[in-house]
């Protein structure tokens, strides 16, 4: 039981998570650069990564860490596409802004 | 120690969290969110996930932050112009939708059952190292959700390959380009 004196409480990790992912939301809803949106879904996923790692450390299991292994995983696949994307939209309209670019009106 | 140090990383966290969506300069936010993604791999520490604190520098910080960097200055971003009253609409919801998820989280988290279970937490931590204990987990129960990472991985190339090359003329058609 002498480790429970360094154990971090599940609740203020779960506290940071959630705040760390409001914030990646926030910056989802405010930013019409595309380039900050996309380091704000970042921003979100790794609050999830922590929460994972949280409950992890907390159940006394690997299983969440070995989640996060796979999250990071699609995260890089993800940002890969989607920079691939954004320079591409950048060559068409000469903007990253989002509310500048619709191109499915027509 | 281990509290003053949560608290200290954490604080680097949010602070470095709000810079990166709070500051005009696309570059600067980058810079930000690496910071915020060191401070993370230190908390990953503190929770005794050794290798995932690794991994988050050298994948997240090294690989996918240089990613950004790389793009916004190809793009070449000057800072972002956001004035006038839509823009200010827009903010203010956004702000009001983020406190209203951030209460509904306080709300979850403050019930009883986020404390965890109290009996398991002081389970002792296996002997072997956190990487080796990881690596035997990914390479017996999750063998096959591992291999089926290596084709998401396969594909996001391609299609970021395919992506990138954008609509101009193919430089293997059969048929010569106009221009």
């Amino acid at each position: 039981m002498t480790a429970a004196l360094d154990t971090i409480p599940l609740a203020w990790t779960l506290g940071l998570s959630a705040i760390v992912f409001v914030i990646g939301v926030v910056g989802v809803l405010v930013r019409r650069n595309a380039l900050v949106i996309f380091m704000s879904i970042e921003l979100m996923l790794n609050a999830a990564n922590l929460a994972f790692v949280a409950f992890a450390r907390s159940l006394g299991s690997l299983d969440g860490q070995v989640f996060v292994f796979f999250v990071m995983t699609v995260a890089a696949a993800e940002v890969a596409i989607g920079l691939a994307i954004i320079v591409n939209v950048y060559r068409l309209k000469e903007t990253v802004y989002v509310d500048e670019i619709n191109l499915l009106k027509g | 120690m281990t509290l003053v140090l949560f608290v200290a990383f954490a604080a680097v966290l949010i602070g470095c969290s709000l810079m990166t969506i709070l500051h005009r300069n696309p570059v600067t936010s980058a810079l930000f969110l690496v910071l915020a993604f060191c401070s993370l791999a230190g908390l990953y520490l503190l929770l005794h996930a050794e290798f995932l604190a690794m991994v988050q520098v050298i994948v997240y910080a090294g690989a996918i932050m240089v990613l950004f960097l790389f793009v916004i200055m190809y793009l070449n971003l000057k800072r972002d112009v956001e004035h006038g009253l839509q823009f200010a609409l827009r903010r203010g919801a956004g702000w009001l939708l983020g406190a209203l998820l951030l209460a509904e989280a306080a709300l979850l988290v403050g019930r009883r059952w986020s404390g965890g279970p109290v009996t398991q937490t002081a389970e002792a931590l296996p002997a072997i190292g956190n990487t080796q204990a990881l690596g035997q987990v990914l390479y017996t129960r999750y063998l096959f959700p591992f291999e089926i990472t290596s084709i998401v991985l396969l594909v996001a190339m391609i299609g970021a390959v395919v992506i990138a090359q954008g609509r101009g003329p193919k430089v293997g058609a059969t048929e010569k380009p106009n221009s």
